[in-house]
């Protein structure tokens, strides 16, 4: 799914606005709280921090399905890994978020360097078989779990307890919390794959004998990611089982597995700001058609087909066309998705959101193309 | 004794279902290199076109006859409009169109059926019993499902082994680009033998209709078992298939079946079948892993490849 196509001048130029887009989508949902409160929503708040956290998770897959080109089909187990961990500590009163969450993202890993460890002795569609077997033994380990729950799931009385430091019932505070870790997890994610660790991996997604043939140990350092990624999502399984105060095998069912490829390919794979692009129009979308119509996933089915068959390479990568009218037509169509639902609804504050939103960003993909233009002339 | 026969011809029968389904996902994945999920909502819509013209025309074989051939047609317009331009494109973006079109089927039987679930009603005479062996009573309908399932396989078999189609499917598993180069329509025959495997998961879901209920989503678990199966078998491969799904079908029923038993020494009755019912699905996905470590192309892959 990579751009080769582009040369490289037009894409270096196109990634400043894919940065700039990103950055401001970032700052605008560090906005949320405030929104939330001056336009009396309280719903906006609970939506985005399903997002943001969503986010984390779909950050992650991303390390190793876009620089990697790891096709893991089971990146949802680790959700649940770091959901039960904490719900499973909750269960027996051990409260303190110091203890929780570190153990949540230690067992995470030590459960994707096991995955992977047997995963990545095979290649293509089987590795996409094998993790989806992998997150399904975990799928039913926690159906099996009668003790915590079953397939019922269990219900977390207490929230983490971070000392007198963070007040987690509080949401802003919660929804803060997330919003850096997103954040920095964006950073840390950017960091690796410029390091010389993230060329290796990246080279081996584009051909792993080359590089095992130039002398690195490929497979090291896949296992590597594949466990950092494990990590990192486990923190977005704690941050949501925190979030919903709920933990259920549910939550790491395969078609959840599948919602995350989604997201992190609507958005745009090996792209920095792509996963977070994919899960905001992911979740939007959905929170759109299934309030328009029950039967939301009859338009959100053939919605994902035309974009795998259409838009290759994602939000990101239209943005790196510089396809303006495509990015246009899709903003128009949600708000029109938008408005249709709002007509019944009679609420105005999102939509409005998303015009600005739009016009933002089609007058910096003129501004953009303008000044692409005249440094051809 | 007669109650483990008993469980291994519902393990057979469970297993037979599952093969009936890989059959199809096999060869198309193994001509084509497609990977195809939304073959769970092709089992899905089968039993459901069943149940409805079981209904409309009161009888469940008319039905059955009818259900057939509308699944086989589904399954070739879905190819045609769907899943023809797929091809030459990367698994991944395999996974993600097919996964669109689970949602789409899933949403579209909720539309046209109702959330509810529907019944299948067999006539009166598959609702006894038959004594297979002395002193084995076993229910006629799933005797039936399991001479069906027989008689398909092996239906298969020579369809495969022994006729020319049989021989292109072969050669297409085996090297897809020289068959074509030898003259032959790849495209249409792709089409014919998506066409078969559509027939094929309608016929697995229209017979697993009665036993279980009709209802959204019954396409996605049994999807997952039998990507398991014919990951296991080997991609491409019938008769890996066939060994794959009695396998799985068996650990999978007799796992249900005597682990109850076996923990209701330590446990509570409940306790001991949830963890039973986890375990047996376990055992499954921890064979697949197995296999896959020890010989990372399924037991019997389709020569070539």
């Amino acid at each position: 799914m990579s751009s080769a196509s582009n040369s490289s001048a037009s894409t270096a130029t196109s990634s400043r606005l894919t940065f700039v887009v990103g950055l401001a989508l970032l700052g605008f949902l560090g906005l949320i709280p405030v929104l939330s409160v001056v336009f009396d929503d309280p719903f906006l708040l609970t939506l985005f921090t399903r997002i943001v956290i969503m986010a984390i998770a779909a950050v992650s897959l991303n390390l190793i399905l876009g620089y990697g080109g790891m096709v893991s089909f089971g990146h949802a187990a680790y959700i649940g890994v770091g959901g039960y961990t904490v719900g499973i500590l909750a269960f027996h009163g051990v409260h303190a978020a110091w203890i929780q969450w570190p153990l949540a993202v230690i067992i995470s890993g030590v459960v994707a360097a096991l995955i992977g460890l047997l995963s990545l002795r095979t290649k293509g569609i089987f590795f996409i078989m094998i993790t989806l077997a992998f997150s399904q033994l975990v799928y039913y380990l926690g159906n099996g779990a009668f003790a915590y729950g079953g397939d019922d799931g269990l219900n977390i009385m207490t929230r983490s307890d971070f000392g007198g430091l963070l007040n987690l019932d509080n949401r802003p505070t919660f929804y803060y919390l997330c919003w850096v870790i997103l954040l920095a997890s964006i950073y840390f994610v950017h960091r690796t794959v410029n390091s010389r660790f993230g060329m290796v991996l990246q080279g081996a997604r584009s051909n792993d004998r080359r590089m095992a043939t130039i002398g690195f140990p490929v497979h090291r350092y896949q296992l590597t990611a594949f466990v950092i990624a494990g990590m990192l999502c486990g923190l977005a399984g704690v941050l949501t089982a925190t979030f919903t105060g709920f933990i259920s095998p549910a939550m790491m069912h395969w078609s959840r597995s599948g919602d995350l490829i989604v997201m992190v390919v609507l958005g745009g794979m090996g792209s920095l700001f792509g996963p977070v692009f994919g899960t905001v129009a992911f979740l939007l979308l959905e929170e759109v058609l299934s309030s328009w119509t029950e039967y939301w996933k009859i338009v959100f089915g053939p919605i994902l087909i035309l974009v795998v068959l259409f838009a290759r390479g994602g939000i990101d990568g239209a943005m790196v066309r510089g396809q303006a009218c495509t990015l246009l037509a899709g903003c128009a169509a949600f708000f029109l998705l938008y408005g249709i639902h709002t007509t019944y609804e009679d609420q105005w504050l999102i939509p409005t959101l998303i015009l600005v939103a739009a016009c933002a960003l089609a007058w910096f993909a003129k501004w953009e193309i303008q000044r692409r233009k005249n440094r051809h002339d | 004794m007669l109650l483990i026969f008993e469980q291994f011809l519902n393990g057979l029968q469970i297993a037979l279902l599952l093969f009936l389904l890989a059959a199809g996902l096999t060869l198309v994945f193994g001509i084509m290199d497609m990977v195809n999920l939304a073959h769970g909502s092709l089992y899905m819509m089968g039993a459901y076109f069943a149940a409805v013209f079981t209904e409309w025309t009161g009888s469940f074989f008319l039905g059955a006859a009818l259900a057939l051939p509308a699944g086989a047609l589904l399954g070739i317009v879905t190819e045609i409009i769907a899943l023809r331009t797929l091809y030459t494109r990367d698994h991944l973006d395999q996974v993600l169109a097919t996964f669109g079109l689970i949602l789409f089927f899933n949403e579209l039987a909720r539309l046209m059926f109702g959330a509810g679930g529907m019944t299948i009603e067999t006539p009166n005479w598959l609702q006894g019993q038959i004594e297979i062996l002395p002193g084995l009573p076993y229910p006629s309908y799933r005797f039936l499902i399991i001479l069906v399932g027989l008689l398909c396989a092996a239906f298969l078999y020579v369809l495969v082994q022994r006729t020319r189609l049989g021989m292109l499917i072969r050669a297409g598993a085996s090297n897809r680009e020289m068959v074509g180069a030898l003259g032959i329509n790849i495209k249409q025959l792709f089409t014919l033998v998506f066409g078969l495997g559509s027939a094929l998961a309608a016929l697995a879901g229209l017979m697993a209709g009665p036993v279980t209920t009709v209802q959204i989503g019954m396409g996605d678990n049994i999807l997952i078992l039998a990507l398991v199966v014919i990951v296991i078998g080997g991609i491409g491969s019938l008769p890996g298939a066939f060994i794959a799904a009695l396998a799985i079908g068996i650990i999978d029923t007799m796992g249900r079946a005597f682990l109850p038993n076996m923990l209701g020494a330590f446990l509570s009755p409940s306790d001991a079948s949830t963890l039973a019912t986890a375990l047996s699905s376990m055992l499954i996905y921890i064979l697949m892993a197995a296999v896959l470590v020890l010989r990372p192309a399924g037991l019997f892959p389709a020569p070539g490849r």
